[in-house]
């Protein structure tokens, strides 16, 4: 009992040495408070793992949060507080990188490894058609045989194993 | 003692993984099935010495011996034992270890397979047996789980409090089953590789061969996903159960690899075609699992998951990830161009489809690298920091996959060699028409209207429509007696059910994915006892707060009454639980499951009061369809094990049993 005693003591020193961010005060007009919640998901919380601000309990998180609702509140709008968060933080704080040189790469990579696998596929196909030769008659009977899985033990080109 | 007979056992384990590939090599060169079969014995002799290291390492963490580094960092006498047996897997260490378990399992269920030639399967050993002997040999010298502490603590620091939850007990290990599971197909591909065979027979039969243990891998891999992202959903309380961290990118590569294996594996098995890409998958899959174990190991990246490790250890994951795969690749881009082999097959066939399917998905899995690695290699580069997150993906991955979606249904219905793309318009004729149906009831019902969120919900309703209809089609549903339909359907094999319940949950997932990002409703606010908070139609009532006492953490318990008008009112209760072992707080979400949907709820710290009366922040998620999420990719897997049952692919079982 004593023990339990110790540790909620310690519990609630722990609590009262870190005094909780003051809790968020949503926007007014709904509407702004939606944007808002929308900008929220997209913005990096600078301290945090990989965290959105709208996700993280960090203090600094709870900073930004009446930062981006004190300008939606002022009018802006939200490419331009998008524009003044990366003034302060840098790229790294929005989850969307900008398309710039350096991130070519990145934003049209996906696309061009679709277009370079499919016509890899479309070159190939093409040099096959011109040199395969179809199967022979006896070729076909030993796929036939394989696919049957009579022959799955049996390999013509090695000795046969003892396990 | 017990615990010296583990690292004895896992040191001789690991001189037998290295005799394993040196003997099973020489047996190959000299074509001699005596030392075939001793390389054989080897493999099984060192997984069962793995498995007798990893009890060892579970008994120290029963009886928390703190002598042993392991134990004192990562346990507590004051632990659940479910716990205790847990962290044994829990730190980098006892991961490693249970990563040379799968392996080393797999490679002796390798070391057992009766139907593969001697050639191949020597091959295969051997490269299985190098990949043991590099793991074993990391876990021994760097990073070895049985080390002594002297003196030892008379108390650990116990787990990771986040890591204390069942569904984070077993994830470790259906996760790695998956993971590791695929350095059977990387062995076997490279065996092709060597064996390199001109005749066109061998295709086939190694397409078969290579199926099941990419099927199996990729059933395990798709549960140890979920069950990580459900733990995410209900451990972190940030309400998501996907945020495209690094971390889960890195399970998410080999599953997308996985399922382009298993695909194009089909290919090469039935017409031969696409050997050297199916072999390419084959290396692409194992070689992402090593790149997630680099990047999570290594002190890169920086999440819950990534283990205090230190940047040597990470070097030499690197190094063995560098090795084996830039092997494997130079042996690829060697042999691949003399691979013969396939049948023809138009562009408007099965195979046909089965390549879109392969070219979305590893588009797919090259977005997810991209997203992963560009922020590091452009730190790295020019030391300029970018965040990739949620939009990148939702405007690169979303709509790849969302064209691959949508031809899904189609490919099942083509004929192999040259389809017919009429007569399939035709027979999904009536599920296109349902679709749009269903999304323009979706656009109509679901409040506030979403064009983009219907639409998706229609992507979901095409893929289960167009599964139904793929096995109506099958089984004549409605176009003949009924005795004819159940005679086809008892006829249809194990594996047209697997691939038929494998789409439906995808269609099943992509459902419960768009209502629930589409839908989702969240509200918080700072709460005194017996006010509440309004969230859609639920509103959501804070009874009652109070502090109790777990195993091993002391817990402020809220109780909160869930009610929605003309509905039953629930009670769900919601923890902030403070562990003293290691000073952290976690979040237990209340979940109320009321039919597909969650009400999800998070109680946070106390709030300042405004009124004087004691407030907490009270977070409330009405998250629609948000059972499907997780049930799809259950159905999913539960269609991959089906599969994996088909008696085509036991067909060597039949032969053997009837040789006997």
């Amino acid at each position: 009992m004593k023990r339990v005693l110790l540790i909620a003591v310690a519990a609630l020193g722990l609590i009262a040495a870190e005094p909780p961010p003051a809790p968020d005060r949503p926007l007014p007009d709904a509407a702004q408070e939606a944007r808002a919640q929308r900008l929220f998901d997209d913005i990096r919380c600078v301290v945090c793992q990989h965290e959105a601000i709208a996700d993280s309990p960090a203090g600094i998180a709870s900073d930004m949060r009446g930062l981006v609702r004190e300008q939606i509140a002022a009018g802006k709008t939200d490419k331009a507080i998008r524009e003044d968060l990366v003034r302060r933080y840098g790229d790294f704080v929005l989850f969307k990188p900008p398309v710039r040189i350096g991130t070519w790469l990145l934003w049209f990579g996906p696309f061009a490894a679709l277009l370079a696998v499919g016509a890899a596929f479309i070159a190939f196909a093409r040099r096959r058609k011109t040199e395969v030769a179809p199967l022979s008659p006896e070729e076909e009977a030993r796929l036939a045989d394989i696919l049957a899985g009579q022959e799955l033990r049996r390999d013509p080109d090695a000795k046969r194993s003892d396990d | 003692m017990i615990v010296e007979t583990g690292a004895f056992a896992l040191i001789l384990a690991l001189a037998l993984s290295a005799l394993q590939a040196v003997i099973a090599a020489a047996g190959r060169l000299r074509r001699s099935p005596v030392l075939a079969g001793a390389a054989n014995g080897a493999a099984i002799a060192s997984a069962g010495l793995i498995a007798v290291a990893f009890a060892a390492l579970i008994f120290a963490f029963v009886v928390s011996d703190f002598s042993v580094a392991n134990v004192a960092a990562n346990s507590h006498t004051d632990k659940p034992m479910l716990y205790k047996v847990a962290a044994a897997w829990g730190s980098h260490e006892g991961s490693l270890l249970l990563w040379c378990l799968v392996l080393t399992g797999f490679g002796a269920a390798l070391a057992r397979a009766q139907n593969l030639p001697f050639g191949l399967k020597t091959s295969a050993v051997a490269t299985q047996g190098l990949l043991g002997a590099l793991f074993l040999s990391f876990t021994v010298f760097t990073s070895n789980p049985f080390t002594r502490l002297n003196p030892a603590p008379f108390q650990g620091e116990s787990l990771n409090p986040l890591l204390q939850d069942p569904a984070l007990a077993f994830h470790p290990p259906l996760l790695y089953c998956g993971y590791v599971g695929f350095s059977v197909c990387f062995s076997l591909a490279v065996a092709a590789l060597i064996e390199g065979r001109a005749n066109a027979s061998f295709w086939p039969a190694w397409g078969r061969w290579v199926r099941p243990w990419a099927l199996a891998s990729w059933a395990f891999l798709t549960v140890g996903i979920l069950l990580g992202s459900f733990w995410a959903y209900y451990e972190l309380g940030w309400g998501g159960w996907w945020f495209w961290d690094p971390v889960e990118n890195a399970s998410f590569m080999p599953w997308l690899a996985g399922a382009a294996l298993l695909h194009s594996a089909v290919v090469t098995e039935r017409r031969g075609a696409l050997a050297g890409w199916t072999t390419f998958l084959a290396l692409l899959a194992f070689t992402f699992s090593m790149l997630g174990a680099f990047l999570v190991r290594s002190g890169v990246l920086t999440s819950v998951h990534a283990f205090a490790v230190d940047p040597e250890r990470g070097m030499m994951l690197l190094a063995i990830l560098g090795g084996t795969a830039g092997l494997a690749f130079a042996l690829f881009a060697w042999r691949a161009p003399q691979l013969k082999g396939g049948g023809m097959f138009a562009p408007v066939s099965r195979e046909g489809a089965l390549v879109i399917n392969n070219l979305f998905l590893t588009a797919a899995a090259a977005t997810v690298l991209l997203g992963t690695l560009y922020p590091l290699i452009l730190e790295a580069a020019s030391g300029a920091t970018i965040s990739v997150g949620p939009p990148y993906f939702a405007l690169t991955f979303v709509p790849l996959m969302t064209v691959a979606l949508l031809i899904l249904p189609a490919g099942p219905l083509l004929a192999w060699k040259r389809g017919d793309l009429k007569g399939v318009t035709q027979r999904l004729a009536i599920a296109a028409a349902l679709t749009v149906v269903m999304a323009l009831l979706a656009f109509a019902v679901f409040e506030p209207r979403k064009a983009l969120s219907a639409a998706g919900i229609g992507l979901g309703a095409w893929l289960i429509l167009g599964a139904l209809a793929e096995t109506a089609e099958r089984i004549k549903l409605f176009r003949a007696p009924l005795a004819e339909t159940l005679r086809r359907a008892k006829g249809l094999p194990l594996g047209a059910w697997g691939m038929t319940l494998a789409h439906a949950g995808l269609g099943v997932f992509v459902l419960g994915a768009v209502v629930e990002t589409g839908y989702r409703i969240e509200a918080a606010r700072p709460l005194a006892i017996g006010q509440s908070v309004q969230a859609g139609k639920w509103t959501v009532t804070l009874n009652e707060v109070k502090i109790v006492e777990g195993p091993n953490y002391l817990a402020e318990q809220g109780r909160l009454s869930v009610a929605s008008p003309g509905g039953r009112t629930k009670e769900v209760t919601a923890e902030r639980r403070f562990f003293p072992a290691g000073g952290q707080t976690t979040t237990e979400v209340g979940l109320d499951f009321r039919g597909l949907d969650d009400v999800y709820v998070v109680v946070g710290e106390r709030a300042q009061a405004t009124d004087g009366a004691p407030a907490w922040n009270v977070r409330v998620w009405w998250n629609p369809w948000a059972r499907l999420i997780f049930l799809g990719p259950l159905i999913m897997a539960l269609g991959g094990v089906l599969s994996l049952f088909d008696r085509r692919l036991r067909v060597a079982v039949g032969a053997r049993k009837a040789a006997a």
